[in-house]
């Protein structure tokens, strides 16, 4: 079978999978539309939270990162799994006893102030907003390599798709969906690593197989050291970056994986309190499987990479390299004329410049695995970005309709009113999200950063201090947020795309990076809100009173 | 009582979270950012284990930590409820 077939035919099925679960979990409440009923099982809770967390660029993006970034990559996996122990531990059991809708209701009725609402909403819109313009453009690049159809056509059907079972299911129907998506993803992900692991190392499981010996018996990670060091770049298995940059970055990713609105309202869709703890354990446990993966199939493909193209023949690359090179993500410009491929770090030497998202999508290919290998990762990455996708939308929607409409603008809207004001806004969303997939801002990438930057910045400290802090009122909090928010934005955009008079890295604050930045602007929150907090009147008792509360678990 | 009871509760909820949230820190910035140079001294198999920590071994020890956790507090409910009860 050919492979155009056999991509339409996975892509179908998946499709057609979950359209059919959308119409058997039509949500008929805006209990089920905002958190399924709050009758997810844990472990179909841990699944969906995993598909909502993995998105399109942990799929496709990250284990091409790694594989050039090598140890720095680090950064990545430690940030984005060990956010979930502070999720576990210091958020979801209490948020989930708190047992409302959305973040900005807890950030709202812990600081008993509908101002600290606003800026919560506000936060969750940005955050929601950069990180689904990226999911979509993901969509639209796996459809447009794969289905050979246009960019833009591939955001619309994934628009189309996303529209049908957010808006009809709400949480429900992207609950079930992810669930399904998580399996699909992870089964795509997995097949081609553990193939490669054998071909290279003869050893199954590709995380034990990269820190094993080659086929010439020596150890892949001397091997790819020795490479690298060959061809001029930094040893694999060391880094470049600056220890105090690496130790900010992963605490920015991690805290700010703990804050992002689309993960920690997935804690509220499970029926008790430590429900939310294991759902915590079960989510982690199913991402760890990607992530873990991950390392493993960077090795492998930039040993394959390198071994395949360094100093052979252009005209005689294998298909694959011609393949990629029409979409651009591939480039080689023979610049000595000597009709070899010539693969450095010197930038003047360097013939060949390679997009690292290619290097997960091009990886099975590169190893010749059959078609339906390929196939199964177009699926998987549609998966990805879907499932993410749609959660970000669900927090957006609610966001509106919930935070904005229901507790601020029209307390009285009745039920369904607020039922349809949900829908319209998922609606909305999904076009806003289609048209930044379509018109992608320049700063996509960056922005992501940003996201979580301001998750931590923003988010994090608010909640952990509502918790754990009875003393903490409004003032502290708002004005922590605020602060920790604008220095975040100032900081990156002013590094980022050069405002405030931007500068480059020899300007950065300590030596921290924009994307490290979180860190420091999540401390800044922090000592805001205590100053300000003890300069002014403490909470009041019911507010105290419902802070013990959501520190014990009920009788069950 | 009932506020005697839920404040032990509370103390022994922090207690946990401290001991393993320093786990947490250690084999994540410890092991795997500071003192990477020294542990990359040693191997396991091909890893240097240095960086054995921070590509996978800190990622494992989150899993455990959390089922860790989960373990600790239901035994703790389930003491509490008791008491409470009676």
């Amino acid at each position: 079978m050919s492979l155009q077939l056999w991509i339409w035919l996975m892509v179908g099925v998946t499709f057609t999978l979950y359209i059919g679960i959308a119409i058997w979990s039509k949500a008929g409440s805006t209990k089920e539309f905002y958190v399924a009923g709050s009758g997810v099982s844990p472990i179909a809770n841990g699944m969906a939270t995993a598909a909502d967390w993995m998105s399109a660029a942990s799929f496709i993006s990250m284990a091409g990162l790694i594989s050039f970034m090598g140890y720095d990559g680090s950064v990545y996996l430690m940030g984005w799994t060990g956010g979930y122990v502070l999720l576990a531990l210091l958020l979801a059991p209490y948020l989930r006893k708190f047992g409302k809708f959305t973040v900005p209701d807890f950030i709202g009725d812990r600081y008993y102030s509908n101002t600290a609402r606003v800026v919560a909403v506000i936060c969750a819109l940005i955050i929601s907003f950069t990180y689904v313009a990226g999911q979509m453009r993901g969509v639209g690049l796996v459809f447009s390599r794969y289905l050979e159809v246009d960019i833009n056509t591939g955001v619309v059907i994934g628009m189309a798709i996303v529209l049908f079972y957010a808006v009809l299911g709400g949480m429900k129907g992207i609950t079930y969906t992810q669930v399904a998506q998580y399996c699909v993803l992870i089964f795509a992900f997995m097949v081609p690593a553990i193939f490669i692991s054998i071909q290279m190392t003869g050893n199954p499981i590709p995380q034990i197989g990269f820190g094993s010996q080659g086929t010439d018996g020596m150890y892949l990670l001397d091997k790819l050291d020795g490479l690298s060091r060959e061809l001029g770049f930094h040893q694999y298995t060391s880094g470049s970056k600056s220890k105090l940059d690496v130790f900010f970055i992963t605490a920015a990713l991690m805290v700010g994986t703990a804050g992002l609105p689309h993960v920690i309202v997935r804690f509220f869709t499970v029926k008790k309190v430590s429900d939310a703890r294991k759902s915590a354990g079960w989510a982690l446990l199913f991402i760890a499987i990607l992530y873990t993966t991950a390392p493993a199939i960077a090795v492998f493909a930039r040993i394959n990479l390198i071994e395949t193209v360094s100093e052979k023949r252009y005209d005689e690359l294998p298909g694959w390299f011609d393949n990629w090179e029409k979409t651009g993500l591939l480039t080689f410009d023979d610049k000595n004329k000597d009709g070899l491929v010539q693969y450095l770090a010197d930038p003047k030497l360097n013939e060949l410049s390679i997009d690292r998202d290619i290097m997960v999508m091009a990886n099975p290919e590169i190893a010749e695995l059959p078609n339906w290998v390929i196939a199964l990762l177009a699926a998987g990455a549609l998966a990805a970005a879907l499932s993410t996708a749609a959660g970000l939308l669900l927090v957006i929607s609610a966001s509106v309709s919930h935070d904005l409409i229901k507790k601020i603008i029209k307390p009285d809207v009745s039920e369904k009113g607020e039922l349809i004001a949900a829908r319209v806004s998922a609606f909305f969303a999904v076009l806003l999200a289609g048209y930044f997939g379509i018109n992608p801002p320049g700063f996509v990438a960056a922005t992501v950063a940003l996201a979580f930057g301001l998750a931590a910045a923003s988010f994090f400290p608010a909640i952990v201090m509502g918790i754990f802090y009875k003393r903490m009122n409004k003032e502290g909090a708002v004005s922590g947020m605020i602060v920790g928010l604008l220095l975040m934005l100032f900081y990156m955009t002013k590094f980022k795309f050069g405002w405030f008079g931007g500068g480059t890295s020899d300007d950065w604050w300590f030596g921290v990076s924009p994307e490290g930045f979180g860190t420091f602007a999540m401390l800044a929150n922090f000592i805001v809100s205590l100053i300000i907090c003890h300069l002014t009147a403490k909470p009041p008792k019911e507010i105290q009173e419902l802070v013990e509360r959501i520190r014990i678990p009920s009788i069950e | 009582m009932n506020e005697q009871l839920a404040k032990q509760y509370w103390k022994k909820n922090i207690k946990y979270l401290i001991i393993l949230l320093s786990i947490w820190f250690t084999v994540s910035f410890g092991f795997g950012i500071i003192l990477i140079e020294e542990l990359n001294q040693f191997k396991i198999g091909g890893f240097k284990l240095g960086f054995w920590f921070a590509q996978q071994g800190s990622i494992y020890v989150f899993v455990a930590l959390i089922f860790v956790y989960i373990l600790l507090m239901n035994r703790l409910d389930k003491k509490f409820n008791s008491k409470r009860s009676s």
